[in-house]
């Protein structure tokens, strides 16, 4: 064996230069802290250099505040729109307006955590029953559907036995089983974390399996030309290829699940903020209603805009060309 | 020693026969290449060979013994580098390095991962992701992890078929040094599109063709000594006969097709 040659890593590779920062107008950031071209250039040309970066960040920080105004209007415009219609709406029949949702709203929010017995609750108390069940059914279907769909996406037997099966059972109402868990349950808050279970597991399935049936080919190889063991593929090929898919299919069910969480609160009477819709709307308080609709949408944004942060973090990168 | 033997090696996708009675023997220590249209089953052969697809028919023999599968005796470079996402240059050839040979002790493996992302020129950059590195760099570190297992016979598919000219002239240049002096690999089979990559590089080129005559068309020899300069080998009478016929072969060959 002889000795490395220094001819092949001596050369300077030409993708460390590209990395040498240029100071431009759009790199202020980068500017200051780039090390000068020159170690002996005048510092009056330092100087400058820093005013020019100084005026030049003044004016993307002007920039990127014209931007959030101009995005954060246009959302207002949107809401406002909504409201008039409302507010229409409401003029010409027995629902309440905005004023009355709105002002019901921040009444409910002034005292959230009161709780007065099973039906006399905070709404905050009840958001935070909504949100237990949700992710208990959730985790619960991740915890199954992850597992099932890598099995069913790396294998083609167990593709064909059970994906029949799946798409049957997929497009049927979450709600339709609630009779079934029910009787088998015997336990109300049982059986709808059940059904938020049964809706969150078609997502989870039906995306861990195409994450998991699309691992690129020449990575399959890799693993078979370097003889991986059945832990290091599916750690270091299939975990990572298939994460954003896999990801994305729990932002899906998240979104599904917040949304039938609602409705099957308001079949069984659960103390959630479903619950608390369908109960404000029998006792005749349709401002409570309005005022759970908001909040129920508030929260499903949140849900959705933590699990956006997290499918973005799982995105793989590509190779630059 | 490392030589191939392939005898009456016959592979059909779909009714579509790709390899039609393949027979070629590549002694120890030569670099083939393989070159032909696309679908003329090169890539198909090298998969044979590296064990990753069986053959209908026929048999390749490695050193006399039948190759069943895959083995770091035989490692491949594939053209989207196909380096693992989420680990580190360094990790990604010393994950494969330590699968491939399990025996190898810690320091025999970390000293092979060094040794070759050293040659290949990737040692500084040995802890940035493969989507920090341009396409360039990601390709050498899948050239170091391929040499880094220590492999007798490597396989190139299309390597460097999506870098730059300039890049890819770099590579060619490192592959030929890494193959000629401080690795235990002694032939080279790679498959190619370049022409001029497949005179520069090879002993000897495997010219293929689309169905339905015989799957190898014919097999140039490249009798022009090494070292090899890329500028003045053009300048060899031999490379433009050779470059002469390399072109009336593909050309007949799309002809035929058509």
């Amino acid at each position: 064996m002889t000795k490395i040659a220094s001819t092949s890593g001596g050369a300077a590779p030409p993708e460390t230069e590209a990395a040498v920062p240029v100071a431009g107008l759009d790199d202020v950031q980068a500017a200051p802290a780039a090390p000068s071209g020159t170690s002996e250039s005048p510092s009056a040309v330092v100087t400058a250099r820093a005013e020019r970066a100084g005026a030049a960040g003044r004016r993307r920080m002007l920039r990127v505040l014209g931007s959030t105004a101009r995005t954060l209007g246009y959302a207002l415009a949107g809401l406002l729109i909504f409201g008039i219609g409302w507010h229409f709406a409401s003029a010409s029949s027995e629902l309440p307006g905005p004023k009355d949702g709105l002002g019901a709203l921040k009444t409910l929010l002034s005292d959230p955590f009161y709780d007065l017995g099973p039906n006399d609750k905070g709404v905050g108390l009840r958001v935070y029953i909504s949100l237990k069940s949700v992710f208990t059914g959730f985790l619960l279907a991740a915890l199954v559907g992850v597992p099932f769909g890598m099995a069913l996406g790396s294998s083609k037997v167990a593709w064909q036995t059970f994906n029949p099966l799946v798409q049957v059972l997929r497009p049927v109402s979450p709600l339709a089983w609630y009779p079934i868990w029910l009787t088998i349950l015997k336990d109300t808050p049982h059986a709808v974390v059940t059904v938020i279970f049964i809706t969150a597991l078609w997502p989870i399935i039906l995306n861990t399996a195409s994450g998991v049936a699309e691992v690129p080919h020449d990575q399959k190889n890799v693993a078979l030309v370097f003889r991986f063991s059945r832990l290091t593929y599916v750690r270091h090929v299939l975990l990572p290829n298939a994460m954003p898919s896999i990801v994305s299919g729990l932002r899906l069910s998240m979104g599904v699940a917040w949304m039938v969480l609602v409705a099957v609160e308001m079949l069984s009477a659960q103390p959630g903020i479903g619950g608390f819709a369908w109960e404000s709307y029998n006792t005749g308080n349709l401002h409570d209603t309005e005022a759970a609709i908001i909040l129920i949408g508030v929260v499903g944004l949140l849900l959705d805009t933590v699990l956006l942060r997290l499918a973005r973090r799982a995105a793989v990168q590509e190779v630059r060309t | 020693m490392s030589s191939i033997t392939i005898t009456g090696v016959r592979k059909t996708f779909a009714a579509q026969s790709v390899l039609r009675g393949i027979d070629l023997e590549i002694g120890d220590g030569e670099f083939v290449s393989f070159i032909g249209h696309s679908g003329c089953g090169k890539s198909t052969l090298l998969n044979v060979v590296g064990g990753l697809l069986a053959a209908d028919e026929g048999t390749v023999l490695l050193d006399g013994v039948p190759v069943t599968g895959p083995g770091p005796d035989r490692a491949m470079v594939f053209q989207n580098y196909s380096l693992l996402p989420r680990l580190s240059l360094r990790a990604n050839v010393r994950e494969a390095v330590r699968s491939a040979r399990r025996d190898w002790d810690r320091a025999t493996v970390d000293e092979h991962v060094e040794r070759y992302l050293t040659a290949v020129g990737l040692w500084p950059h040995r802890d940035k992701r493969p989507h920090q590195v341009s396409g360039g760099m990601a390709q050498r570190c899948a050239v170091a992890r391929a040499f880094a297992v220590g492999p007798k016979t490597m396989l190139l598919d299309e390597p460097f078929g999506a870098l730059d000219a300039l890049t890819r002239a770099r590579l060619q240049e490192q592959l030929v040094h890494l193959w000629e002096s401080e690795s235990e690999t002694e032939t080279i089979l790679m498959v190619t599109h370049g022409l001029d990559e497949a005179i520069l590089l090879s002993d000897r080129i495997v010219v293929m063709a689309n169905p339905p005559g015989p799957s190898i068309r014919e097999i140039i020899d490249v009798p022009i000594a090494r070292p090899r300069d890329r500028a003045s080998i053009v300048k060899d009478p031999v490379y433009a006969e050779i470059q002469a016929r390399l072109e009336a072969l593909l050309a007949h060959d799309r002809v035929s097709v058509s």
